[in-house]
């Protein structure tokens, strides 16, 4: 028996629906996340942060805070004489009995600033001011002059989308208890296996003494993969006050500091031949993401336009820094990309469709797949018949159109470790050092074990969510699908070839010659000679079978591709878009579970919606404060603002073959471009900026003319 | 201060009332440690009778007052008996008249079903049942909840069994990292529980006051909806 995944005919549970394993923990209210541990004599901690965009830190002072009641611990978080370059910047933590006591006890910590020059905003590069802006990167590929000579039809326009946050429902944070000289972390955390050496670095115990525990965790989307200042300054209070201490971030704090995406605006020119092919590309674009420059995009996207140039600037500010946000880049290099494409297409009068399968061959090796999902996405759009010349949606105030984007993303498998175990009473176990973000990982790690050992899903234990287990990938990227899908593969492969070397003699036949399967080991192609999984099992007499297995690369691959569509309705008096419809087309290889794959596609839709449409993190330059570190103006969307969403996952023939590939990143990239082209195609101007609110909808109408 | 009648007192949601956007402006609260929370905190809500000592601006004192439920006497700042009905058992606490429902049931009663996300009623995340209603556990102060009947999603069923609702959930995949979901659970019982007939309509005004950072409202809805088909709302 090798490794490969069965072919389809033999598949009993991959590739199928199946609930989550841990669906019933979390919606009977009962499975415990890091902010619901209570511990023994457990404090509850709290940070005092720096409320200037960039200060010097003089002096700090908790003498008085140290005798307020209740508190226990005090620890101080930044040094005296250093630079805070944001908003927010954690500069002294305290442990107290209750939250509300803790909450006394900041306020009596006593902090001297000098403020220093600072810049919250996105401004553009010319105007930012030199100490605030840094040249990154300039791409040339081909002649763009000539391109741009030879062109039959240019445009040019200016796009953008601000700087958001993550706004994880659970926030960051973590509880933190000692143990003589080893720790234990209940940590909200994409990355199990990989904080618990940076904590230890922290704290001065190496990172073996310190345990990571994350059975369920509720959100990260790229922002958790660091121990972070909180988390080490969480467990010097545990240290010094001898009690648990559960410090997680207050809400405004997690929306200041714990998760930015940054902005990106670009200024581009495109242009085509009269029958549309495309020949040139010019891009200037510019964005922050803080006090450090992050890499620069690529653009443009998806299509590898001939003589292009792509220039980018980074803008320094002081906001809190960024971090990776699902698929970082890829919206914004979208939206870019596609707002361009689609107001060319505009301009030549085409279809978008038309014009994006005119130009599917640039797309390179995935432009197969693009063409079958332009095609399945048309249909359940019902494209043909919504779509409309821009602007031409007839009378009335509510005007409809539809818009269209297509994306990529790698996902290429992270590398994880796995330890699968049979026991003699036919029970078995699959251990690694993962986590479950809320994506299905578990699930997953279960069906591949169960698959290989013909069992069905209820019969494999999976432990997961403890850096005791064997390591595994931090979550991100897309990449734990592929890691721990292949992992568990090659182990729990392993493991019953060792149990078929132990019951062949009995069965008469050679190992090799065994299967799997139906709850049964059996003789190949002889169905009357077998063993049930439990008697074959229990001639493993007291000894139990381990077999460990890693991440492969032949079982996985990397490349996805993904189109959607959107159908909008915008009211011209009011500026109010609303979703009437959205269509996701993705492939990602071999799908393990198609309901929990399924779910992650309209998830993906759901937050594209919101950051389409809703999110934005305002940042105020008078004071230096993001103005809207909370929920009513930080604003998600809600169940009756998403409108009509349809999934199709690409699989069978073509994709299948493929092997294992991570889907959380690409279906949130196209969201904001095709929102951003149906509300083009619908009201006849572009709107330049996304989230598109109602005030840049009645903006852009004045300015084209329309209202 | 407020003189309303104590049956208003919890911040209710009512079926047309959909607390999502909210226009009240307000500071960032980095500045002062300040906020509305502690405003409300400090102050309490509605049927306590409430003399709030401002001191200089910048914060609030811990909440003095005298309620029906005290017997009209005044009570606090320092911790009080607080006798609160919780699943059909009552459970008598030592709080500070300033702590929320939502910390009492967290910190006290280990009852965590009720997620800590906004704090200040816009999220639903910590939403409970008081006399059958919905409501933001974590915008209710626990005194004011005395003599009344507070079910909480480990309430719906004994441990290690499973809610028709909470099922449904499964069934659909409503729910992916699950931090909204007991919320989530809990304002679709209180919507079943008044209403027979759901329609689509209806589930996205109710659940209007919760929401979701995964995405899962499509799954959500087919919950509802599948629940409701098969009683699931007792």
């Amino acid at each position: 028996m090798d490794y490969k995944w069965p072919p389809a005919d033999q598949r009993t549970l991959i590739g199928t629906r199946i609930s989550r394993l841990d669906g019933p923990w979390k919606s009977s209210g009962r499975v415990k996340y890091s902010y619901d541990i209570n511990r023994p004599g457990m404090l509850y901690g709290r940070m005092v942060l720096c409320p200037h965009a960039h200060a010097k830190v003089v002096k700090i002072d908790t003498s008085e805070a140290e005798k307020m009641p209740g508190v226990k611990a005090v620890q101080i978080m930044f040094d005296e004489g250093k630079e805070a370059l944001w908003a927010g910047q954690e500069i002294v933590a305290l442990a107290a009995e209750t939250e509300d006591q803790v909450r006394d006890a900041a306020r009596k910590v006593k902090i001297e600033y000098q403020p220093l020059p600072y810049l919250v905003t996105d401004a553009t590069p010319d105007k930012a001011g030199a100490q605030y802006i840094k040249d990154l990167t300039e791409k040339t590929t081909g002649d763009p002059s000539t391109g741009f000579q030879q062109a039959e039809v240019t445009h040019q326009g200016r796009y953008g989308a601000n700087v958001i946050t993550h706004c994880c429902l659970e926030s960051h944070g973590q509880v933190a208890e000692w143990n003589g000289d080893s720790l234990t972390v209940w940590a909200s955390t994409q990355n199990v296996s990989g904080i618990g050496g940076e904590i230890g670095t922290g704290v001065g115990i190496p990172g073996n003494k310190v345990e990571i525990i994350t059975p369920v965790m509720g959100g990260g989307f790229g922002s958790k993969f660091s121990g972070d200042a909180w988390g080490v300054a969480c467990a010097q209070l545990a240290k010094k006050a001898g009690r648990p201490v559960k410090m997680m971030l207050e809400r405004d704090h997690e929306l200041m500091v714990a998760g930015a995406r940054p902005s990106m605006y670009a200024d581009v020119k495109v242009a085509a031949k009269k029958d549309g092919t495309l020949v040139a590309w010019d891009s200037h674009s510019w964005g922050t993401a803080g006090p450090a420059s992050p890499g620069a995009p690529t653009l443009p996207y998806v299509f590898k336009i001939p003589n292009s140039r792509a220039k980018h600037t980074a803008v320094l500010t002081n906001i809190g820094p960024e971090r990776a946000w699902r698929a970082p880049n890829h919206p914004q290099m979208c939206l870019i990309t596609m707002s361009a494409l689609d107001d060319l297409a505009a301009k030549l009068q085409m279809d978008p469709v038309d014009f994006f399968q005119k130009n599917i061959g640039i797309t390179g090796d995935r432009s197969k797949n693009y063409n079958e999902e332009l095609v399945k996405a048309s249909e359940l759009m019902d494209w043909k018949k919504k779509w409309h010349a821009r602007g031409d949606s007839g009378p009335g105030p509510v005007k409809r159109g539809v818009g269209l984007s297509i994306h990529t993303w790698g996902g290429a498998a992270n590398t994880s470790n796995c330890n699968a175990t049979i026991h003699s009473d036919g029970s078995t176990e699959v251990s690694m050092g993962t986590q479950d973000l809320g994506v299905g990982t578990r699930t997953v790690v279960a069906i591949v074990a169960a698959e290989t050992f013909g069992l069905p899903i209820e019969a494999v234990t999976v432990n997961i969510g403890d850096s005791k287990y064997p390591s595994a990938g931090a979550s991100g990227g897309s990449t734990t699908v592929g890691g721990v899908s292949s992992a568990t593969r090659r182990a729990t492969v392993d493991a019953v070839n060792q149990l078929f070397a132990k019951v062949a003699p009995s069965l008469g036949a050679s190992a090799d010659q065994l299967e799997a399967a139906g709850g049964q080991i059996r003789v190949k192609g002889d169905p009357s000679k077998s063993l049930s999984w439990r008697q074959a099992c229990a001639k493993l007499g007291t000894e139990s079978i381990t077999a460990a297995g890693k991440t492969s690369r032949d079982l996985t691959s990397a490349s996805v591709g993904g189109v959607q569509m959107a159908e909008v309705a915008v009211d011209t008096e009011t500026g109010i878009v609303r979703i009437e419809k959205m269509v996701a087309v993705q492939d990602c290889g071999l799908v393990i579970d198609l309901k929990t794959a399924e779910s992650q596609v309209y998830g993906a839709l759901i937050m594209g919606v919101t950051y389409a449409l809703y999110e934005e993190k305002i940042m105020d330059q008078q004071t230096g404060h993001c103005l809207n570190p909370n929920m009513e103006f930080y604003k998600l969307a809600g169940i009756g603002d998403i409108g009509e969403l349809v999934v199709h996952m690409m699989t069978g023939p073509g994709y299948d073959d493929r092997g294992v590939i991570g889907l959380g990143e690409p279906p949130v990239v196209s969201p904001g471009a095709v929102i951003s082209n149906a509300v083009a195609n619908a009201i006849g101007v572009r709107v330049p900026y996304i989230p598109i609110t109602p005030d840049r909808v009645l903006a852009a109408l004045a300015k084209g003319g329309k209202a | 201060m407020s003189d309303k009648s104590p049956q208003d007192a919890p911040a209710e949601r009512e079926k047309d009332d959909v607390p999502k956007k909210r226009t009240v402006s307000e500071d960032s609260s980095i500045k002062t440690g300040f906020s509305r929370r502690d405003f409300i905190r400090g102050t309490g809500l509605a049927s306590v009778a409430v003399s709030a000592t401002v001191l200089l601006g910048d914060e609030v004192a811990k909440a003095t007052g005298r309620s029906q439920e005290t017997g009209g006497k005044w009570v606090g700042p320092e911790a009080v008996d607080v006798t609160l009905r919780i699943n059909g058992q009552p459970h008598t606490l030592q709080l500070e008249p300033r702590v929320t429902l939502l910390d009492a049931l967290r910190d006290r009663l280990d009852l965590t079903g009720a997620k800590k996300v906004c704090d200040r009623a816009t999220c639903g995340a910590c939403t409970v049942i008081i006399d059958g209603k919905a409501v933001y556990a974590c915008t209710t102060l626990a005194i004011d909840a005395q003599g009344r009947d507070i079910q909480t999603i480990e309430g719906l069923v004994p441990e290690g069994e499973l809610h028709p609702l909470s099922q449904a959930f499964v069934n659909n995949d409503a729910q992916q990292c699950g931090f909204c979901t007991p919320g989530f659970v809990m304002a679709c019982k209180a919507y079943l529980d008044h209403e027979k007939s759901p329609t689509y309509e209806g589930v996205q005004q109710s659940l209007g006051g919760n929401l979701c950072r995964c995405g899962t409202y499509m799954g959500v809805r087919h919950a509802v909806l599948e629940a409701a088909k098969k009683g699931g709302q007792a």
